[in-house]
């Protein structure tokens, strides 16, 4: 398991999982969610490919009500 | 005789922003609604074809309301990500990019702020986020003041809409300065919302009857104390002024002219 930073918590995550697997593993839906790994946005088709390093920082952002 | 049934169907185009056509003048923002089954009924009772959303991070531990996405279809209304909440040109650009990554469309409710009591934007910071946006494909509708230079300056740096505020976003206090809303529509080519600042029904007709192309409202609908049957009031407050500044009205005079005839009154005494 490595540390890693998602919006700003600190979590753990087994090292080399994808993206599609850390949302899993956090109960997210890939189509639902933007995924901005250490700064850079990650396209859909992207979220398979990129794996989970120890000190990665993610934002995981969606939409809500707002004005 | 003329009858009721000939009742003349006013031509109007239909509001066009970037190539696209809505048939309804008014857009409405989906925050601060009490649940979201009440949301979704003021959507439909508004008719509304667009509505504003926020992006913000996700609640990793699921104590909160689910992403709006899980209430709306977004094949069925028309989704306009905002930058509500971004004080400098950098966060609201990182906003604008998040919210297009999305990937429902490459539109922006751009907002930089500059000030946390009035919620008035940094109209420096919007002109500058605006320019990148712009550069990057995004269609950029943005919230602006009354300021009829800004205004220019956010067409020219190719604007998809100007949306100058009828008063402080959530504030109800109406249509502060019409003069400047109308001018600011006279000078621009580009569409024309008002955003923020409507408290009530008249309040909408009344901007409506400026001449502008369409209003976007979010709290006057949300914090009303029945939003559905508000969100109707709007439909035909924003209906009202559109038909009433096409129909141009009447001059104001300072003195009374009567309806009746002044002849063929009887002798008096």
């Amino acid at each position: 398991m490595v540390s890693i930073t998602i919006n700003g918590e600190q979590r753990t995550c087994a090292e080399g999982a994808t993206i599609v697997q850390l949302l899993e593993t956090l109960g997210l839906h890939p189509r639902l969610v933007v995924v901005e790994h250490n700064r850079v946005i990650l396209r859909r088709e992207q979220l398979d490919q990129v794996e989970v390093r120890a000190g990665d920082e993610f934002e995981l952002v969606h939409f809500v009500g707002g004005g | 005789m003329a009858t009721t049934t000939l009742a003349a169907q006013v031509q109007d185009t239909p509001l066009t922003i970037a190539g696209r056509q809505f048939r309804s003048r008014l857009i409405l923002g989906t925050g601060k609604y009490r649940t979201n089954e009440e949301m979704v009924r003021a959507i439909e009772a508004s008719d509304v074809e667009m509505i504003t959303v926020a992006v913000r991070r996700v609640d990793l531990d699921r104590t909160k309301e689910e992403g709006i996405l899980y209430h709306l279809d977004p094949s069925k209304i028309f989704l306009l990500p905002n930058t509500a909440g971004c004080y400098t040109a950098e966060e609201a650009i990182r906003y604008a990019r998040l919210g297009r990554a999305a990937g429902l469309n490459d539109w922006v409710k751009l907002e930089v702020i500059g000030d946390q009591r009035t919620l008035v934007p940094d109209v420096y910071g919007t002109l500058e986020a605006a320019k990148v946006l712009v550069a990057e494909g995004f269609k950029v509708l943005a919230y602006t003041n009354d300021d009829l230079i800004t205004a220019l300056r956010l067409e020219d740096a190719g604007c998809a809409a100007v949306m100058p505020l009828a008063s402080p976003i959530g504030s109800g206090l109406g249509l502060v300065n019409p003069y400047f809303i109308r001018e600011i529509k006279r000078r621009l080519s580009c569409p024309v919302l008002v955003d923020a600042g409507v408290g009530t029904a008249s309040d909408a007709c009344v901007t409506m009857e400026q001449g502008v192309d369409g209003v976007l409202m979010n709290t006057a609908v949300a914090e009303a104390q029945d939003a559905v049957t508000m969100a109707r009031a709007m439909k035909l407050a924003i209906e009202a002024g559109r038909l009433a500044y096409l129909a141009g009205r009447m001059p104001r005079r300072e003195i009374a002219a009567p309806s009746s005839p002044t002849s063929g009154m009887l002798s008096s005494a």
